[in-house]
């Protein structure tokens, strides 16, 4: 900063602009060098306002040539334009915070915010309008404090008094964010956080807007439509306030106020040339990002004759090169200097809307965003994001050579804020976008709705209307889709419960499974759909890749990991290859996903709800088997089921009648007919979110007692035949059942009823899949074991009749593996397999008894 | 007639004139669009609208009003244009103000400034689409819609356009003479024909001297991929802007557009002087290389129509009437006429293609209902009224399917071929994806628009192995036949697009694909050279004859059905009867397949209500299909 002449006192200037208010003018003033030395001159003139400079910056010649504001925007919008105005801001004498002698202030340089001032604005410095500039300011000043900036009804003054008085009395201990931990609520929010900046030093203050909405109706409308105006004035306020508190702290440079979550929060469908200029907040998926873009913000010239050095700032993205050098008038001899210009950073950064807001049949729409300095390399492609930032439209560059110009502009965001909607899932299950969907009617139809006595049965039958009856099968799929509490048990070292309810169907092909799954997957805003034959392990949890522009590893997450705090709808179980089914073990239980590969290990969260189809192995089930032999799933994955259903077509004349009906109607009902009778799919999906992300059921006395009852009930059924037919994991089902039967009361409180209709189904269930085919009784540990008890019976019996014989048969050291089958066989009064028998064979070998080499028994 | 030639020719100074008369309020632009309504609801007007589907760009004099007849295949961002501007000139401070709707460059005389600043402009939004032909349409929709508008918009002898011209020329030249002359009764009063074509002439060398430079300039050394869905595609496509109601239009919708033709050499200027100049600042630079060459191709090759009017269609069979819905004398007239005379159409159609099908009725019959089943509706995921049909027991590595398609594609609207071997499984792009360097949608093999007829050749599959894409393509297949929908990859996430194809499987055994109904063919007669014995079948045919086979099909599809509650009882009797009977058998499903049967049955004979005895020929004809089927496995069997 050690140039010579002019320059000193411009960049006093320059700080003293930036600390107060950093308007764009800022980072693109590039007031002539006449002007300058008007300025410094001014400076001692006028003393309520020093650096009047910034003022003939403004003169409304100025404003006229801008480009980044066509006046036919504010035509459209309510007028804004701040360009003009700003002179305006420093002429109020409490803007300057200049003005105001604080150390603080002072000592913490100012950085510039690029998000603000669109740097391609055009500053054309009518030197007509000087005078003209002089008369207004002078007019302006005996207005006083009733003073609003140009083309707003923005007063700085007051502005800047009413953001101090939000920062310092805004509290709301009901709004709860995922950010507050360790605020406390009862205090005045953003004080708290400015110690927190203090203490973090981290110079920037996000500002919900909604907290300021409720707070001054007035100041919120002004800080969406003239956003270029306010947020500098905020910016101003906080500093004030900051290094008033904090005198000696010391920042990287001056606080940054960053608002977000503006309620015009929008699809980027909504857009229109009415947002143009005002804050926005839309919500869509990073697509690509561009590498950094170094943007000069002021050259620095040095003249190769006599050493002479200016420095010009950048106009409408171009610098122009002084072609004369003021102080020996020598023609190009300036030259530039790499190192002592500045550079501001600045990333180019595609947002795609996000598929949720996506009407059907169109394309998705995109929308450029510029970061800038801070907020460069914040997200990366595939991250979902809020972004708040300023709406922009720039006209196609003017070509000098070409008279006509292309009549459209380019739109993009200047990014003021970033929120992942990832990354805050990894905290908790925070769905605040959704959350704002509802309005108050929707809610009190929901509400309405699940008064209803019969909400439970009339939901079911909602659910995939065009698949026949299969009543508890629908249940089942229902509960599921509302899920259980969320229970957190990390400080006693369980960690986490299971609230998700996993659910099998297993049955004849051709019983409308399939469609079932779609089903689900149409209606889960986060579901994923994934076929067992096509999957691999690799699909479904996620894998590393090299990005091909950065060359940085990157997780791409699979099906599972996508349908977090969703389901994920396997197809095919039983297609599916061994290892690819392992990975789901994890996933069912802990409702993690550990990744260790490519260098990257982490531990991803998968709190899905799995609604898995197979089956059975011989292509029809074979009611003479058990469930495990027919599909020929792993027990262990099956004890993680909460509820197996199977699919069975039944064979009744009265359910032929309905069905015929019901399929004759499908063929020549017209569409809306159809809508009418059943409720709406979005009124369901409505009710499920509703229930999903407000009510949290917690157990009753009575229900516990129930539960608990319930779990004795089923272990005492076992017991009695010398086996165990319940499990822990069994009474955890039965919990999350009745959680989730009492959310679809809306009831926060699971009672007695919600119980009963949890044993019920899960006995249903169980009746179903866990039927011992030979006995015909219910026996829990077909899926825990794989084999049912009387099967374990039968082969230890067969194993000591084995015994008896080989002993019967004396001291013969070594025998014949056929005869010894052949004589079993004759003596076993039922059928003995060789499988059978080499069981028995190895259950003996176990015992030490005998071995078995190639053909020949030997006893030991 | 008065002067046809200032809405056609010129439409852009009929706008300017409604403009300036209704300057201060913004209702101009309906008055725009009433306007043209008007004047292309006259007598045929829309006939004397040049299509871009039939002459080439270069023939067609820019800012003229011309129609497209495409599907959607991308939607590209909404942008914002200057809906009204002001120019100064700098001279004498006059300032006027001009429109920019239906414009890519804002316009100014040359001692002209566009003043960005002005308080009287407006900004509007307006979308673009990425149109193409319909693809897979069939050659002879073209040329029956063309035929009696054809060669007027270059009366001189430079331009005769290229035609295929198929094996039944007699019928084309008929067809041909008695346009010829109504060419000869429209001279006259084509007065304009003369000074139309005077200015073309110069145009033309512009437009094409700037391709030619396009062509050699280093920017666009590869060639530009037009990004049609199906490979081997030939037309212009297109950059479709729209100015209302967009959020109507849908990908893979078929339009008939009316609009101002824009092929301004300004507009591949502008481009490259931003490419050379986005390499001095990057700052401006918002796209990549690509997604210029992608967003802004050279106007030559993909020119720009701002429309007027837009129009959906419900099919594109140029011998309806073009909406059927409506309440109009005429269309109930034709509907009518032609129901008069639908069971001789029926019945030629059926010996038509018995003999296609190499004497096999059975199978015959069930192609017609194949070919006029449509998905009418959807149940939330069920789409209800597909008919995929299986066609198993063709004879293997012959020409038949081939010559098959070659018959169905005189008979439909738009149809495509797809050989279905290992090659072309692993290495086909099957669906559309996007793709994000260059911000476009890249068109798949099954991005095809509504009604079309998809045969799917499995005769020529060998065994092999099929990798990633292959089976990623196999699954897709498999989804369209069961869902009707295909999964378009966004990269970070799918999206379902329903999607209403016909698709007809042929193969040897059971196809490996899922169908609705499989239908073993049994050839009654083999003939020593299939392929003479095909094409003598067309040619057999009357082109009067084969244009009302084409009618039948179109028009059916697009009748409405209902059951009676009578039947639906007796229907309920009959299933409960089936499954006592036989419950193994007899399942859901079958009563699926059999309702589907009567209602295609009862539709192909023009009948919109179910009776008794359709529903009974349903069932017959299931039955006989199932015999046939369980007689082949007993076959098989015997052979294993």
């Amino acid at each position: 900063m050690s140039s010579p002449a002019s320059t000193p006192s411009r960049r006093r200037g320059k700080r003293g602009r930036g600390s107060n208010p950093p308007t764009p003018q800022d980072a693109r003033s590039p007031p002539s060098q006449k002007r300058r030395t008007d300025d410094s001159t001014s400076t001692g003139d006028l003393q309520p306002m020093p650096t009047s400079p910034p003022a003939d910056v403004q003169s409304p010649g100025a404003a006229d040539a801008l480009f980044s504001s066509p006046p036919q925007f504010r035509h459209s919008a309510i007028p804004l334009d701040f360009d003009i105005s700003s002179p305006l801001t420093y002429g109020t004498p409490s803007s300057r915070v200049e003005g105001t002698p604080r150390s603080g202030v002072r000592g913490t340089p100012v950085r510039q915010r690029p998000d603000l001032g669109s740097v391609r604005k055009a500053r054309q410095v009518d030197l007509h309008s000087d005078g003209l500039t002089e008369d207004i300011v002078a007019t302006e000043q005996s207005l006083g404090q009733k003073l609003v900036i140009w083309g707003t009804d923005v007063n700085v003054a007051s502005c800047k008094e009413k953001f101090q008085r939000f920062l310092q009395r805004f509290i709301d201990p009901l709004d709860k964010e995922d950010e507050d931990i360790g605020l406390d609520l009862n205090e005045p929010r953003y004080m708290q956080r400015l110690q927190e900046i203090n203490m973090v030093g981290e110079p920037f203050l996000n500002v919900n807007c909604d907290h300021l909405r409720s707070f001054d109706e007035n100041l919120y409308r002004q800080l969406i439509c003239y956003p270029q105006e306010v947020i500098p004035t905020f910016d101003m306020a906080a500093n004030e306030i900051f290094f008033d508190r904090y005198p000696d702290s010391i920042l990287e440079h001056q606080i940054q106020v960053r608002p977000y979550n503006a309620l015009k929060t929008r699809n980027m469908r909504n857009l229109n040339p009415e947002d143009i200029d005002q804050l926005i907040t839309i919500s869509g998926m990073v697509i690509r990002s561009s590498q950094l873009i170094p943007e000069m913000q002021e050259a620095f010239f040095r003249c190769q004759v006599c050493a002479f050095t200016t420095r010009v700032e950048i106009d409408r993205g171009r610098i122009a090169e002084p072609s004369v050098c003021k102080n020996c008038n020598t023609m190009h001899s300036m030259a530039l200097i790499h190192n002592r210009s500045m550079f501001s950073d600045k990333q180019m950064i595609k947002l795609q809307e996000s598929p949720e807001d996506m009407p059907a049949g169109q394309t998705p729409h995109t929308v450029v965003l510029f970061a800038h300095n801070d907020l460069v390399d914040k997200v990366q492609p595939g991250d979902r994001v809020n972004v708040t930032g300023i709406y922009r439209a720039v006209p196609i560059r003017v070509n000098p050579r070409v008279s006509s110009v292309k009549s459209v502009y380019k739109t993009h965001i200047d990014v003021i804020h970033y929120r992942k909607t990832d990354s805050k899932r990894l905290h908790a299950v925070d769905e605040e976008t959704e959350q704002k969907r509802f309005t108050e009617e929707r809610v009190e139809i929901l509400k309405e709705l699940s008064r209803k006595a019969d909400i439970y049965e009339r939901l079911a039958l909602a659910l995939a209307p065009s698949i026949y009856e299969h009543e508890d099968i629908k249940k089942g799929i229902l509960l599921q889709l509302f899920g259980g509490s969320r229970k957190d048990f990390t400080h006693t070292g369980r960690g986490n419960f299971r609230a998700e309810i996993n659910i099998l169907l297993c049955g004849d092909p051709g019983t409308s499974k399939s469609q079932l799954l779609q089903y689900v997957y149409n209606l889960v805003p986060r579901g994923q759909y994934t076929s067992g034959r096509g999957s691999s392990a690799v699909g479904l949890t996620a894998c590393v890749m090299k990005d091909p522009e950065t060359r940085q590893l990157v997780l791409q997450t699979g099906a599972l990991v996508l349908s977090d705090n969703g389901i994920c709808c396997i197809d095919e179980f039983d297609k599916m290859n061994e290892s690819t089914r392992s990975v789901l073990h994890e996933v069912m239980e802990q409702q993690t996903l550990s990744i260790a590969k490519a260098g990257i290990i982490c531990q991803l969260n998968a709190r899905t709800s799995i609604l898995a189809a197979a089956n059975p192995i011989e292509s029809q089930w074979n009611p003479k088997k058990t469930t495990i032999e027919n599909i020929q799933l792993p027990h262990t994955l099956l004890s993680r089921f909460d509820l197996i259903f199977l699919m069975l077509d039944p064979r009744d004349e009265a359910y032929d009648r309905r069905l015929a009906r019901h399929l004759v109607s499908l063929y020549y009902q017209s569409e809306e007919k159809m809508e009418e009778e059943y409720m709406d799919m979005a009124v369901l999906r409505d009710y499920i979110a509703y229930a999903r992300s407000y009510v949290n059921p917690r157990l009753g006395e009575e229900a516990s007692q129930a539960l608990i009852e319930a779990y004795v009930d089923m272990r005492k059924i076992g017991s009695g035949r010398g086996m165990v037919s319940a499990y822990p994991r069994q009474l955890e089902s039965l919990i999350r059942l009745a959680e989730a039967h009492a959310k679809v009361r809306f009831s926060e409180k699971v009672e007695t009823t919600d119980v009963e209709e949890a044993k019920r189904l899960h006995r249903e269930a169980l009746k179903q899949s866990a039927t011992d085919p030979r006995t015909g009784i219910v026996d829990i540990s077909i899926l825990t074991t794989g084999m049912s008890a009387t099967a374990r019976k039968r082969k230890e019996e067969l194993a000591q009749a084995l015994r008896k014989l080989i002993q019967s048969k004396g001291k013969a050291p070594s025998l014949k593996y056929q005869q010894l089958l052949d004589d079993l066989r004759a003596q076993s009064d039922t059928a003995v397999t060789k499988e059978m028998f080499e069981e028995a064979l190895r259950a003996l070998a176990d015992e030490d008894f005998l071995t078995v080499t190639g053909k020949t028994v030997r006893l030991l | 007639m008065p002067c046809v030639g200032d809405w056609l020719n010129n439409p852009l100074s009929i706008v300017q004139g409604i403009f300036a008369q209704n300057v201060p309020n913004s209702d101009w632009e309906k008055k725009v669009t009433e306007y043209f309504k008007e004047k292309l609801k006259e007598n045929n007007a829309t006939n004397w609208v040049p299509s871009l589907n039939d002459v080439p760009v270069h023939y067609l004099k820019p800012n003229s009003l011309v129609k497209f007849r495409c599907m959607v295949q991308d939607m590209f961002d909404p942008e914002f244009y200057m809906g009204v501007y002001e120019t100064v000139d700098p001279n004498t401070n006059a300032r006027v103000l001009h429109f920019g709707k239906y414009r890519d460059v804002a316009e100014c005389g040359p001692q002209q400034e566009i003043d960005l600043n002005s308080s009287q402009t407006v900004t509007l939004e307006r979308q673009t689409l990425y149109c193409v032909p319909v693809p897979g349409e069939s050659a002879w929709v073209k040329e029956i819609s063309f035929l009696t508008e054809l060669a007027r918009v270059s009366p001189s002898t430079s331009y005769t356009p290229s035609r295929h011209k198929r094996s039944y020329e007699e019928d084309e030249d008929m067809d041909l003479h008695p346009s010829k002359q109504k060419e000869q009764h429209m001279g006259n009063s084509y007065c304009s024909g003369g000074d139309i074509h005077g200015c073309v002439e110069p145009k033309r060398l512009e437009t094409e001297a700037s391709a030619g430079h396009h062509l050699i300039s280093p920017n666009c050394s590869p060639p530009l991929d037009l990004n049609f869905p199906l490979p081997g595609e030939k037309g212009p496509a297109c950059l479709v802007k729209v100015y209302e109601s967009w959020e109507s239009f849908k990908v893979n919708d078929v339009l008939e557009v009316f609009g101002v033709l824009s092929v301004d050499p300004v507009l591949s200027i502008v481009n490259s002087e931003e490419r050379d100049s986005s390499t001095l600042d990057p700052m401006e630079c918002m796209d990549t290389a690509e997604e210029q060459r992608v967003h802004s191709p050279p106007a030559s090759l993909v020119p720009r129509i701002h429309v007027i009017l837009a129009q959906k269609l419900q099919h594109i069979n140029p011998l309806l009437p073009a909406c059927l819905n409506e309440e109009e004398s005429k269309t109930c007239e034709f509907v009518s006429n032609f129901m008069s005379e639908l069971s001789p159409v029926r019945a030629e159609l059926l010996g038509f293609l018995t003999h296609a099908l190499l004497g096999d009725s059975l199978a015959a019959e069930y192609l017609i209902l194949h070919l006029i089943s449509t998905v009418y509706a959807r149940r939330d995921v069920l789409p209800l009224g597909k008919f995929t049909v299986n066609l198993s027991g063709c004879p293997r590595h012959s020409v038949f399917t081939e010559h098959l398609y070659r018959l169905i594609q005189q008979l439909v609207p738009a149809s495509h071929l797809l050989q279905m071997t290992i090659e072309s499984m692993n290495h086909s792009r099957f669906i559309p994806h996007k793709d994000y360097t260059a911000n476009r949608l890249v068109s798949g093999l099954l991005q095809l628009a509504s009604n079309t007829s998809l045969v799917i050749d499995e005769t020529q599959l060998e065994q092999g192995q099929l990798d990633t894409a292959g089976v990623h393509n196999v699954t897709a297949l498999g989804n369209l036949i069961t869902w009707q929908k295909v999964d378009y990859d966004f990269n970070y996430h799918r999206m379902e697009f329903p999607c209403n194809i016909n698709v007809l499987i042929t193969s040897e055994g059971r196809s490996l694909l899922p169908s609705d109904c499989q239908v073993h063919l049994q050839p009654q007669i083999i003939p020593p050279n299939m392929e003479e014995y095909m094409s003598s079948l067309l040619t057999a045919v009357l082109p009067s004859v084969l244009n009302k086979f084409r009618i039948y099909l179109s028009l059916l599809r697009l009748l409405d059905y209902s059951i009676s509650d009578e039947v639906t009882k007796a229907v309920e009797e009959d299933f409960v009867e089936m499954r006592k009977n036989d419950p193994e058998s007899v399942t859901a499903d079958d009563l699926h397949k059999m309702l589907l049967v009567a209602r295609f049955l009862s539709l192909s004979a023009g009948q919109t209500t179910l009776s008794r005895e359709r529903w009974l020929r349903a069932k017959q004809l299931e039955a006989l299909r199932k015999a046939r089927l369980q007689q082949q496995k007993c076959v098989n069997g015997n052979e294993l």
